[in-house]
């Protein structure tokens, strides 16, 4: 697999695309592709990740750079330019509960309609769900979630896009690799092949379509 | 050439680069000893893997290691395992480009049953039903005739696998398509005419113009 | 008016929840008060603490300079990890926490009602944090302990008969810790467990809206 530039792998998301990114605020996202999409002033994103992390941090730069028209995510309270926009009016923002985030993304990768879960009933998550019994359980039916994009992180990859990540940094990235279309990731090191252990390995390469070139050592 | 010969080359030609692909078990195996050269394929194996190889030599196989069928394989250079729940979230989520199976029967609209002879053998479904309703493409590779009753039909007399028709059947007479017209006749064997092709087949099969013969 | 501030402050009641936590259970601390309970375990009490971004067996916060950017807690805090510590995605994460896995969740709230409802994600207009992983844990963990400064910094209780912010879950928190004292979440209203050093009953009746019981 070659390897492509931040700023190539920019040019290969559009201006209103549906873009997956991974990411807990911050640690694990794809930072260098974010930067990327900065300096390209990409517009009308509608943006897939558990939350848009801090002013300049992360997801929080695409933000305050006016990339995203819509976001879905689970939490916006660490950033408060988010929480403006949206009371402005300037960006739509549909808040989802992290697990059923998580899942509804696992089930656009696996090829599910979608999933059941407990999670909000009686609550604003709930409307306009429909609801379903199960063994005497009441069940809101969330419906799967896909995207053109995935932007994700790992610690290492090889050249055939193997992936693996570090501690907490995983996250999302695992469940987004297999839910768009197009899956761009970076690695904060590329190794060559048979290096990675078969059970190693979080993310097979086969599912990524772009891997960014190596970060610079200074 | 034995007929099994004949059908794994010419399935192997259906095989694109930097893809990954899933052999089912028996004659769907043979296809992996055609991949042609220049061609990069991942196989796939339900059971939890991605990127394994041939059978390795006799004393250095892994009891950890084998595809679907139980057979020995090895672990090329940038080989993945994974969990179960993982493999087939590949194969359903469109993630798995193609698939070769064998089949018992395939009827006029390309739907396949090869899951149970009832009261005969049910081995089980096993990962079928996922395979046909979720890979990209399903190839199905079987011989033409069983004790030289037909194995392609008007209707299915065993039960279906997968209401979604296969992409392509290749068997050791013939290659045909499902299409809206029907299952089309696409090419011949070596040797083998169109009325021989008939004569075995027991569904109508739609066929325009003169009809090549395989390509090897 | 500001209310004078009575009963036990943020460690005490830290404290008081730890108390809530048995031997070999799995526990999720929210942020906040929630988090400070990890420093007021019990003496021989064992708990693995999880943390929904993908971490069971959380460890001490790191010394200076020793800090991880890839490893932190849900509150984006560097943290270390034990010996036993095991990492995971976000599905597996709450696929733990909605399948039962963990036995107790610590958590903040703005508001809790006499039935158990739950809320401490939203105000309608002014502030909206989202539900991050709120809805999940209070849905899916065992038992559900509410840690929380009984009245606004205006004086209003935040314990009432009903909910007025959206709901986090539904008739979902056990117990109620709070600076006056500890209460649970029983049939027809809420039962007083214990009340904070200082505090009187009648104190503690006058700054609830909610039922008390007996």
């Amino acid at each position: 697999m070659r390897t492509i530039s931040p700023a190539a792998s920019a040019e290969l998301v559009p201006d209103g695309a549906v873009v997956m990114i991974g990411g807990f605020m911050g640690v694990g996202s794809p930072h260098r592709t974010i930067a990327a999409l900065v300096a390209r002033q990409a517009r009308d994103l509608t943006v897939i990740a558990n939350d848009t992390a801090r002013p300049g941090v992360g997801i929080g730069k695409l933000i305050g750079a006016g990339c995203v028209a819509r976001a879905i995510v689970s939490h916006i309270g660490t950033n408060p330019e988010t929480q403006k926009l949206m009371l402005e009016g300037k960006l739509a923002v549909e808040l989802v509960p992290q697990g059923t985030l998580a899942e509804r993304v696992r089930a656009g990768g696996a090829g599910l309609g979608g999933v059941l879960t407990a999670t909000g009933l009686g609550t604003l998550a709930a409307e306009g769900r429909q609801v379903v019994q199960v063994g005497g359980r009441d069940f809101l039916v969330e419906p799967a979630l896909r995207a053109d994009i995935a932007l994700i992180a790992a610690r290492s990859a090889d050249y055939a896009g193997n992936l693996v990540y570090s501690l907490t940094a995983r996250n999302f990235n695992p469940l987004m690799a297999m839910a768009a279309e197009t899956v761009i990731a970076e690695a904060n090191e590329i190794v060559p092949l048979g290096v990675l252990p078969p059970d190693a390995v979080h993310t097979p390469g086969i599912l990524i379509d772009q891997l960014l070139e190596r970060p610079r050592v200074a | 050439m034995d007929a099994k010969e004949l059908i794994a080359r010419r399935v192997a030609r259906e095989l694109r680069d930097n893809t990954l692909v899933n052999l089912g078990i028996g004659l769907p195996t043979m296809v992996a000893q055609y991949v042609p050269p220049h061609v990069r394929v991942y196989f796939q194996s339900e059971n939890g893997i991605i990127g394994f190889g041939a059978r390795p030599p006799e004393g250095m196989e892994d009891v950890h290691l084998t595809d679907a069928g139980g057979a020995f394989v090895s672990a090329l250079p940038g080989a993945v395992s994974f969990d179960s729940a993982m493999s087939f979230a590949l194969i359903r989520g469109g993630h798995l480009d193609m698939t070769v199976l064998g089949g018992l029967q395939v009827d006029c609209r390309g739907r396949l049953a090869n899951w149970q002879i009832p009261g005969v053998l049910v081995p089980g479904m096993g990962g079928a039903m996922d395979l046909v309703s979720g890979a990209r493409r399903v190839v199905v590779a079987m011989t033409h005739t069983q004790k030289g009753a037909p194995k392609i039909v008007e209707k299915l007399s065993l039960p279906m696998t997968s209401q979604r028709p296969v992409t392509l059947i290749v068997t050791e007479l013939a290659v045909m398509e499902p299409t809206p017209e029907g299952l089309t006749l696409r090419e011949r064997a070596p040797g083998v005419s169109v009325r021989e092709i008939e004569a075995a087949t027991g569904a109508e099969l739609s066929i325009v113009g003169d009809v090549p013969e395989m390509k090897q | 008016m500001a209310a004078e501030i009575k009963g036990w402050d943020r460690n005490r009641m830290a404290a008081r929840a730890a108390q809530e936590l048995q031997d070999g259970w799995y526990v999720n601390l929210g942020i906040g008060i929630p988090t400070l309970v990890a420093n007021y375990i019990p003496e021989g009490v064992h708990v693995t603490l999880q943390s929904e971004n993908g971490m069971l067996g959380i460890g001490p916060f790191p010394y200076e300079g020793e800090e991880d950017p890839d490893l932190i807690n849900a509150g984006k805090q560097t943290v270390t990890e034990l010996p036993q510590t095991a990492y995971f995605d976000s599905a597996e994460s709450f696929a733990m926490i909605r399948g039962g896995k963990i036995a107790m969740a610590i958590l903040g709230a703005m508001e809790v009602a006499e039935n158990g409802d739950l809320a401490n994600w939203m105000i309608p207009g002014k502030l909206v944090k989202g539900m991050g992983g709120a809805m999940d844990l209070v849905a899916g963990v065992g038992r559900v302990v509410v840690v929380m400064d009984h009245t606004s910094k205006h004086g209003e209780s935040k314990v009432l008969k009903s909910c007025t912010l959206p709901l986090t879950g539904q008739a979902v928190v056990n117990r109620i810790i709070t600076n006056l004292g500890v209460l649970d979440v029983v049939p027809g209203g809420l039962k007083i467990v214990e009340l904070a050093d200082g505090v009187s009953e009648d104190e503690l009746r006058a700054a609830t809206e909610a039922t008390i019981l007996g």
